[in-house]
């Protein structure tokens, strides 16, 4: 660990892969921003791979002040062992007061096997970070300016607010989608830091044989209306009105966990705290219940319908309109509606 | 070759069978509430090493840290078919983040002899997934996380299939690893009857304890004492004990045990209640409908 140090920057894991910048830290650049002005400090982007220099200005223009840059060939493909290393280098040499990656498979498997060696404390699956400050109730000690790392626990039924005010660096994961991406500013200046990763072939611990990676059936997060059924739908076949629906809107079709498991549709399309966090202008919700894990994905949605035919479905206590009935009647009605409106 | 497994289990309230308040009243969670679970993926780490015992021989120990009501998982795993039982409980754990447990756990796996350290991928309690990486790191051993598909085992190397965002990946590591483990792994066993009749009495001391104090009030101490030090041996000879380890035994350093060992801390928690804000019920009907999309094409909710 470090001692704390209120000089400290606020630092990013730029998560790349194949030379390309993952979505999750590209997100977490404009809460970062926020969390570093208040912190009248600089955000840090820390960049790692082979040949990915080119991935450094785009860093600056998301929001970065400064971007540590560090290539080595052993580094070209993530692997927990080398990744970890090079950051826990780099955090004893800096000493950054915040540490922050995406909760992608590779942040998640990143941070807490640096958490671990430098001995710091972290918190997975953050959905909201802000600056505050905690009294001790024992000692009535005030801890100032600390990072509030709030994230959903015990399966969603709770949220709680962790902090971590003496073995620094600050350290979170954040969950994909939870962050509006930021809009890039071509004209944004920055100091590049060329660093260098004291890295040899036995830090390999693995190695990789083969690899396969496909782009998602769907892109949820980018839309803007969300058509989205559960088990109400009842069927494979059923869950056609759900995809008549999202056609007639241009929308995208989503579903719950258990219309997953039960197969009406893939696992790409999922919604909810293992799918995918989303907040379109639009989400129609139908023949879904609104289990709280469901609506740990979706609640932040601006405008959301609920078709049920429970009344006391508790997708109705989030909803903007209720609609109590036969989704098979009523998605048709809407379907008719729209066309004849657009 | 037989492999020496060890494999991490944990007991979790069952987070998606909530009867009642998740909270109490002072801000706490409420346990009971929450009936007790053997944690899912660990089932399938579980799995992963009883199917090494079967093909390769060797041994399965399933080790637990937790109250001493978490010796129920440890019977569970002896009825699949593990050979050994391990319950750390000490009341110096808790209030352990990841990092405390990480290490208490790394001081209890560094007294077996293993080959293979298997994890659950994550507790549906916390879902942190992080104890897993950081008992590996501490033990100095290669991690591999996400694990879908055990592929080979031979000449102390193993292949395995994992999840990598929108795919997977194939790797290859010596031994020894850490691997934790994805419900993709695999179909967990249920008990076979025959382990359930060999450890149906299995017990941890605290538990022979407990018994032996509530059925015989009227016996004072030294005799109450001498029955439950009859009634471990017992149990041992029959190989029944499941053995209770406390952080003294493990040589644990107090300082990175339990609160004081665990940088991360509550600051608030807070019960989730999501109301909209301004509803409107819709008649299920063609005109509330129209009405509707009408009043979200107006407003350009809808292009």
């Amino acid at each position: 660990m470090i001692s704390v140090n209120r000089q400290g920057e606020v630092w990013v894991f730029a998560e790349q892969n194949e030379g390309k910048l993952a979505d999750t830290p590209l997100e977490l650049m404009s809460k970062a921003r926020k969390l570093a002005d208040k912190l009248g400090v600089k955000l840090a982007a820390v960049l790692m791979g082979d040949q990915v220099s080119e991935l450094a200005e785009r860093l600056v223009q998301y929001g970065a002040d400064k971007v540590y840059l560090i290539e080595h060939h052993l580094l070209e493909h993530y692997q927990a062992n080398t990744y970890a290393k090079t950051l826990h280098d780099l955090i004893h040499k800096y000493e950054p007061q915040v540490v922050l990656c995406g909760a992608t498979i590779n942040g998640r498997d990143l941070a807490p096997r640096v958490a671990s060696s430098v001995k710091a404390g972290l918190t997975a699956d953050c959905t909201d970070l802000q600056i505050g400050d905690h009294e001790v109730k024992a000692t009535k000690e005030v801890h100032k300016n600390l990072l509030f790392q709030v994230r959903p626990a015990f399966g969603g039924n709770i949220i709680a607010t962790i902090i971590n005010y003496d073995r620094w660096p600050q350290m979170a994961t954040v969950r994909e989608g939870v962050m509006p991406m930021p809009e890039p500013d071509v004209s944004r200046k920055g100091q590049i830091v060329e660093e260098k990763a004291t890295l040899t072939k036995e830090d390999l611990l693995v190695e990789i044989l083969d690899q396969h990676t496909r782009p998602k059936k769907v892109d949820l997060k980018a839309a803007r209306v969300i058509v989205a059924g559960g088990a109400g739908v009842g069927s494979k076949d059923n869950f056609r009105v759900i995809w008549d629906l999202a056609n007639a809107l241009g929308a995208a079709p989503a579903a719950t966990r258990a219309a997953v498991d039960l197969g009406f549709i893939d696992k790409d399309h999922q919604v909810g705290q293992t799918g995918t966090t989303v907040r379109p202008s639009l989400y129609i919700a139908a023949g879904v219940s609104g289990a709280i894990q469901h609506q740990a994905g979706m609640s932040d949605s601006q405008k959301i319908i609920a078709i049920n035919n429970d009344p006391d479905a508790p997708i109705f206590q989030i909803a903007h309109y209720k609609i109590c009935g036969d989704l098979n009647d009523i998605v048709p009605k809407m379907i008719k509606a729209i066309k004849e409106r657009i | 070759m037989p492999y020496n497994c060890v494999c991490l289990i944990k007991q979790v309230p069952d987070t998606k069978k909530i009867s009642g308040q998740a909270m109490n009243d002072d801000g706490t969670v409420n346990r009971a509430a929450l009936p007790a679970i053997f944690n899912p993926e660990d089932l399938n780490a579980l799995e992963t090493a009883l199917q090494i015992k079967e093909r390769y021989g060797g041994t399965v120990t399933a080790i637990t840290m937790g109250l001493p009501s978490a010796a129920d998982i440890l019977r569970e795993s002896l009825y699949r078919g593990a050979d050994d039982a391990i319950l750390v409980t000490d009341r110096k754990c808790a209030a352990s983040d990841t990092l405390a447990t990480s290490y208490i756990i790394s001081c209890a796996v560094k007294k077996l002899d293993y080959d293979i350290v298997l994890c659950g991928r994550q507790a549906i309690d916390g879902d942190t997934a992080q104890v897993g990486p950081q008992l590996a790191e501490k033990l100095g051993i290669t991690p591999i996380t996400y694990m879908e598909e055990l592929q080979e085992l031979a000449n102390g190397r193993i292949t395995v299939r994992r999840a990598i965002e929108n795919g997977w990946q194939k790797v290859r590591t010596k031994l020894p690893v850490l691997l934790t483990v994805t419900d993709e792994a695999n179909e967990p066993r249920v008990p076979a009857a025959k382990f359930i009749m060999k450890y149906k009495n299995a017990m941890a001391p605290i538990e022979v304890e407990k018994a032996i104090r509530n059925d015989n009030t009227a016996l004072d101490e030294q005799a109450v004492k001498q029955l439950i030090e009859d009634e471990i041996r017992v149990l041992e000879e029959k190989n029944l004990l499941i053995k209770q380890w406390d952080l003294g035994f493990l040589e644990a350093d107090i300082n990175w045990c339990g609160r004081s060992g665990s940088p991360t801390k509550v600051h608030r928690i807070q019960s989730v209640v999501l109301t909209a804000k301004g509803s409107k019920e819709v008649e299920p009907t063609e005109s509330g409908v129209s009405d509707m999309v009408h009043e979200l094409i107006k407003e350009k909710t809808i292009a």
